[in-house]
This record gives C-alpha cells, structure tokens and sequence, in this order.
C-alpha cells in the first residue's frame, strides 16, 4: 500500500498543474469504488467466467468425466444449436417472457396502478393488499399454491363443478397456459408498485392543461402520462424480463417442464440435461446461452426506450 | 501512477485469490471422529432409515469414541443420484457411507466418488456367505469392489384377483405374450372403467424406475437388448426397441393405462404401491419385488393383501425364449472415497451387515436374498409369501448393462416413453431421439444397428 501514498499527496497539489495529474485524480476518485468492484468481479464475473469455461468441457455429475473433464472447445454448443429441444425450448422461453413478463405483468400492473389511483381508500388497500400478497410468498409456496389450484383435483375445478362446467387437467393439456398464469399473478404486484410510484411523480400541471386542451383520458394517458414515465417503464420491463428469464421453481414445481417437454423452458432444460441426464458441460451451455438472452433483451430495452435521455 | 495502479491491482487480485483458497482448504468435514452416512428414504421406502437407526445405536455403543450422523435424503430414486453425486463433488460434504444403487457403482467409481473395499472384504467373515452375482454386482471398471449388496430384487405383474373375478377372467392368470396381457387389460376395462386396468411405468419424472420396471421388462422380452453383449456395442434402431414403445402407444391410444396426466406426477410410483393397488384402483401392475414388504407392516400396512393380490411372470413379446423375462438390480452399502476415517466407516458397514441385520433389512425392505445365512433361514422365508414367487423369477432374469455410462444412457428411455404415452411422439421418432441421444453419450463408434 505505500505505493499509493505519493499519488495521494500528488492529487491534492492539482490545481497548479492539472493537465498531467488528470489520470491520478480519477484514480483517487474511483479508489473507494474499488472493493465493490473486486466483489462484483469475484461474485458475478467470477461465475460467468467459471460456467464459460465449464460449457466448454464434457464435465458430467458421475461417471470417468466427472473426475477428469476434457476441453472440448464447443462441441456443447454445436450440439445444443442442432437439437430440436434447445430450438423449442428457445420458443417456449422466448413466449413465457413475452406473455407473461411483457404483456401480463406489465399491463396488468400498470392497469392496477391507474384504476387504484382513481378508487377510494378502503379499496385500495383491499386489492393493492391482496395482490402483494402474491409478491410476499416465497416462490416455493407460491408453485405450490398454483399446483394445488390448477391441478387435476384442485382448487379451480371444484370451484368450476359449482357453476356446472366440467374442468380438465389443466396442468396436462395446457401447460404454458397455466405457468404464464400463474407467473402473472405472481408477478404483477411488482409492476404494480413501481407504476404506482412513477404515477405519483406525474405533474398535474401537464395532465390539466393537457385537460385543458381537449384531451381525452386515454388521450392524455398516451400522450402525458406514458412519456413522463418512460424511465419507470424502461427500468420495470428490464427487471420483470429477467426475472421471468430465470423463472424455475415456479414451473418445476407446477409441471415438471412436461408432460414430455412442452413447458420445458431455459432454465428448466439447463436442470434436467446437468442434475437429471448428468451433463453438466452442456447444461452450462445452455445457463451461459440464457445469459445471453437476457443479455439481449436488456439491450433492446435500452435502446428502444432510451431511459437517460430526457 | 501507472506503477500505483498495477501494485493495486495485484493485491487485490492477492487477497482475492488468498479469499478464495481460504474457502477451499476448509478441513474435510468429518475428522473429528464423525462418520457420515447417507442413504435414501421415501414415503413408501423406510426400511433403510429403520436398519439405520438401529445400526447408528449398536454402533455407537460399541464404539464410544466415535459418532455417526445419519444424513437421509428424502428424494425419489433420480433426485437421489442428483443429490448424492452433488454431496460427493466436495470433500467437505461427500458422505462416508453410501448406499449406493448397483448400476451407480461404475460411474460413481469411475468418477472417483467410492473407494475399493477389497483389502477389509479378506478380514470380513462375512463376505463369504454372499453369492457370487451379488460380488459381481459392486464390482467396479478395474474389477476391484466397491459396494456389498444389501439384497437383490426381481420384476413381475401383480393383479388384483378380485377385479379380475369381476371381469370373469382366471384368477389364476398366467400371460403368455404382450397380446394376452392386453387382452385382460381390454376385458377389465370393457367390466369396470372406473379401475385402471394396467400400469406400467413411462414418466420421465420417475427415472430409472421407468426404464427398469417399465421398458426394459418389455424390452428384455424381445430379441433386443440396449447393449449387445458379444460387440460390447450399444444398439441403435432395434426392432425390440420399437415394439416396446409401440406397446406404450398401444396402451395410450387404447387408454388402457393411467390417465397421462396423473402418471406424469413424481410421485406416481408411490401412489401405486400405497393407494391404488391396496384401494382396488388398479388391476394390473408391472412393478418390482419390493412392494409386498411395505404392505406387512408400517404406515402402508394392508393386511389383506395375500388374499387380493395375485403374482404372474412377465411373459416375453411372443412368448418365445425362456417365455418369461425379469430385470434385476439391487442397492449395495458402499465406502466414500473421501472418508476421513475409511476403516472406522467400514466397521460401520459391517455393523450394518451382521447376520441379524442383514435378515431383518432382507425382510422389511422386501429383497430376494444374497447371502446363504438368509437365503437358508426359515424365519426369511415365511415372513413374506412372495418372496417364493420372486425368488421364482430368478433363473429368467437380466442385469442392466454395467457400463460407466450406463445411467446416463438410461435418464434417455423414459424421454422416449413418456414422449409416445402422451402421444407427441410416434414410436419411431422417439427411438431416432433415444439413438441420437445414445450416439452424443457413446459416439458413433460404440453403436451399431439393430
């Protein structure tokens, strides 16, 4: 640590002589950002790197390659690019997002929001409360509870036998359905609370004069409300996208991926090619592929909505 | 300042790297005396925690100095091997004991997980008693043992005598080829169709229960096998293979299986063995040798069981070979290569394996003996009647493949079954999966076409 001493005592003289001093400055100033940094590296560059290197070997759960794995450069890619599963996989994944984070979530939640802000108390509390409630169970409980609800002898057939109508296996015959389902409801109250508290920062000034210039409500919700609070939108599509992205529980609990591989998404497939067919290497092919995805949709998201430029 | 930065540098990268070997060179875990012991424990499967329990106390009483901890892992079969190869990827959590499954035992030595026990096999007075399959068994790819057998097991169809008088068929059946087991099945569900009329297993959530019960005692029967033994290659488009998943569609198209739907769920094979046989939900079962155990006594308990429940032997396809086939696996008690303390671990083993323990673990867990003191005892064979009837099974049964990668060749059928019982798949593209799957674990080389 003495090397840094003299490139402190350096920094504080820059006033007479800044030009050459410039990079000890920002040094100085970036110091303190340094063990964050040192922890982000080894705590999330450390495993990305690690799963990178791990997708490039044959390593499995047991057998002689668990012991010795081989570099195999990318062979797991080249085979997960030509499997069928992966391609539907990707589809499915790629839908669960859309459906469920995208549209369902985000909608949904920013509808809550804008009704809830029109309601009267007693009310809001009521529905804002019941929909956290979803949000507050851990997502064990959560894939429990919407088993339990959807399945064969659940919840929502009996509650169908009341009103005469037959139910079906729901888990069964409609598997995307029901976890997109049951992701929504779990998820909306997150969309929920951030809409909420990026309405509260609208200024009325604008939605009154816009009032005022013969806007409609919708009117005024598109062209005044919608722009104001982009950032929000931008931020709570980010966060729900990659949160669904890495949904499991949910799903493994609910459907297992099934029946046969029709709810099987990223993660889901990641699981069963390292825990169930033991291939560690390719399941980490697959991880290190959904990190790219969500990569990927990061990135639209900024581009599109331009969140810091205002 | 150049100079600054990269001494900064260096030392963080120093403390890091310092950090994490620092996580990495813990202690391994059970040098103070513990012996750690991991075995499996379900709903419908107790035995094992029983025979522990009871050894844990004989243990520690004979030897005061050292403790054991009993680690149960309460997973169905394939979750089990997950969770037991994830234990042994670090020596600080690898189990001192294992109870290990047979068709495990190459891979897991393979992958350095076990150790071999042969140098305490020559002290052990009881090594001699075991019968020479059960030492093939927990033999490893150098041909040193890793595992002795806890007992063996066989496969067969239970029926239920009283749907089966119902329906006006024999109640003392006895198939003689696929077709007459689809008969009986068709005639039970033209009687009653309330009643499930066969089941045989075909979720990819129940694993290697899948491909032992279910596939391969149908495979088995055919003129096709998954490994062709004289090649020591592995068979790809095998017209057995193919019957055997057309027998699965024949079963989803006729409905004369579970609904899909419920067959699907992990815990189907419990439900099985503790609902709907002792319920009467189901008339036809082809399933392993252990299932009377749980009936005789404990939470399952169905004292009633003698007088419903009648055995057949699996017929082959045509009826054509020995005219009856059966499968054959069994669990072994095994020595974790990371054992801190391998001899205090294997006088464990053998605590677990005295005579009185063996018979009782041979009794309550329903296993077809090994070792000639249980084999030979009275008190063995009358405790369970159907031990008879397996043990009858013995002279048509096969093994499982006993290859490195065996298992992970086999997590591959029940993709194949499950994608044609749910019928989104035809036979034909589920065996082209299954053989290009084989191909990606095996390599072209070490198949060849059936």
């Amino acid at each position: 640590m003495t090397a840094l001493a003299p490139s402190g005592t350096v920094a504080r003289g820059r006033g007479s002589d800044p030009r050459p001093r410039r990079g000890s400055r920002t040094f100085t100033r970036i110091l303190p950002l340094l063990p964050a940094v040192l922890l982000l590296a080894a705590f999330m560059l450390g495993p990305i790197v690690y799963s990178l290197y791990g997708s490039l070997t044959n390593r499995t759960l047991t057998g002689p390659n668990a012991a010795n794995p081989e570099f195999i450069g990318l062979d797991n890619y080249t085979a997960l690019f030509s499997s069928a599963e992966f391609w539907n996989s990707l589809w499915l994944t790629v839908l669960f997002i859309l459906a469920s984070a995208v549209i369902g979530q985000n909608v949904l939640g920013m509808a809550l929001a804008v009704l809830l802000r029109s309601s009267v108390k007693p009310l809001r509390s009521l529905v804002g409360g019941l929909v956290v409630l979803a949000w507050v169970l851990p997502e064990i409980v959560a894939a429990f509870a919407l088993y339990a609800f959807f399945s064969t002898d659940g919840t929502l057939n009996v509650l169908l036998g009341w009103v005469g109508l037959e139910g079906t296996s729901w888990l069964y015959y409609l598997p995307m359905a029901t976890v997109i389902i049951a992701n929504i409801w779990r998820g909306t109250a997150f969309s929920m609370m951030v809409y909420n508290a990026a309405l509260a920062e609208v200024p009325p000034e604008l939605t009154e004069a816009a009032t005022i210039d013969g806007a409609g409500a919708w009117q005024r919700f598109t062209q005044v409300t919608l722009p104001v609070i982009r950032r929000s939108i931008s931020t709570n599509l980010l966060l729900t996208t990659l949160q669904t992205l890495g949904v499991f529980t949910l799903i493994w609990v609910m459907t297992g991926g099934g029946p046969g591989t029709q709810s099987s998404t990223l993660p889901v497939l990641a699981y069963q090619e390292a825990f169930k067919f033991a291939q560690v290497g390719y399941g980490t092919a697959i991880a290190t592929v959904t990190l790219l995805i969500g990569a990927i949709f990061s990135i639209v998201y900024i581009r599109i909505l331009k969140p810091e430029v205002d | 300042m150049k100079r600054s930065l990269t001494t900064l540098g260096l030392i963080g990268v120093a403390s890091l790297a310092l950090g994490l070997t620092g996580c990495s060179t813990g202690d391994s875990g059970s040098d103070d005396g513990t012996i750690k012991v991991a075995y499996q424990k379900t709903s419908s499967f107790t035995a094992m925690d029983e025979l522990m329990q009871q050894v844990k106390k004989e243990y520690e009483a004979e030897y005061t100095d050292r403790t054991v901890e009993l680690i149960p892992i309460e997973a169905e079969q394939d979750q089990y091997f997950t969770k037991l190869a994830l234990m042994n990827g670090s020596p600080d959590t690898a189990p001192d004991v294992i109870y290990e499954d047979t068709f495990q035992i190459r891979s897991d030595a393979g992958a350095g997980y076990l150790q071999p026990i042969d140098d305490y096999l020559t002290d052990w007075d009881g090594w001699d008693l075991y019968d020479d399959g059960a030492k093939q068994a927990g033999l490893g790819d150098d041909g040193k043992t890793y595992g002795i057998s806890l007992g063996t097991d066989t496969r067969g169809l239970y029926y239920n005598k009283q749907i089966f008088e119902a329906a006006g068929l024999p109640t003392d059946w006895a198939p003689e080829s696929w077709d007459d087991i689809l008969d009986a099945a068709r005639t039970i569900k033209a009687s009653d169709p309330d009643v499930i009329p066969f089941n045989a297993y075909a979720s990819n959530a129940l694993g290697e229960a899948t491909s032992m019960q279910g596939f391969e005692m149908l495979l088995y029967g055919t003129d096709d096998q998954l490994l062709d033994t004289d090649t020591n290659k592995w068979v790809t488009g095998s017209k057995g293979f193919l019957d055997s998943l057309a027998f699965y569609q024949t079963l989803a198209d006729e409905e004369l299986g579970p609904d899909p739907a419920q067959a699907l769920d992990a815990g189907w094979g419990s439900k099985v063995s503790t609902e709907l046989l002792p319920q009467g939900g189901l008339a036809i079962a082809l399933d392993g040798s252990w299932l009377p155990s749980q009936w005789i006594s404990g939470e399952n308990e169905w004292p009633e069981w003698q007088d419903t429940m009648g055995f057949a032997a699996m017929p082959t396809q045509d009826g054509g070979g020995d005219g009856f086939t059966s499968m054959s696996g069994g669990w072994t008690l095994a020595l974790g290569a990371n054992a801190a303390d391998p001899d205090a671990a294997f006088d464990f083993i053998a605590a677990a394996l005295t005579p009185e323990n063996a018979l009782q673990y041979h009794q309550e867990a329903g296993q077809i003996a090994v070792r000639s003191d249980v084999a030979e005892n009275q008190e063995y064979l009358d405790y369970n009647p159907s031990f008879e009837f397996f043990s009858s099974l013995v002279p048509y049964t096969h093994f499982r493949p006993a290859t490195p990668d065996y298992s992970q060749i086999s997590s591959n059928i029940p993709v194949a079954t499950e994608s044609v019982f749910t019928g989104q798949a035809a036979p034909e593209d589920a065996q082209a999966q299954y053989d290009e799957a084989l191909v990606g674990i095996v390599g072209e080389e070490n198949t060849q076409a059936g």
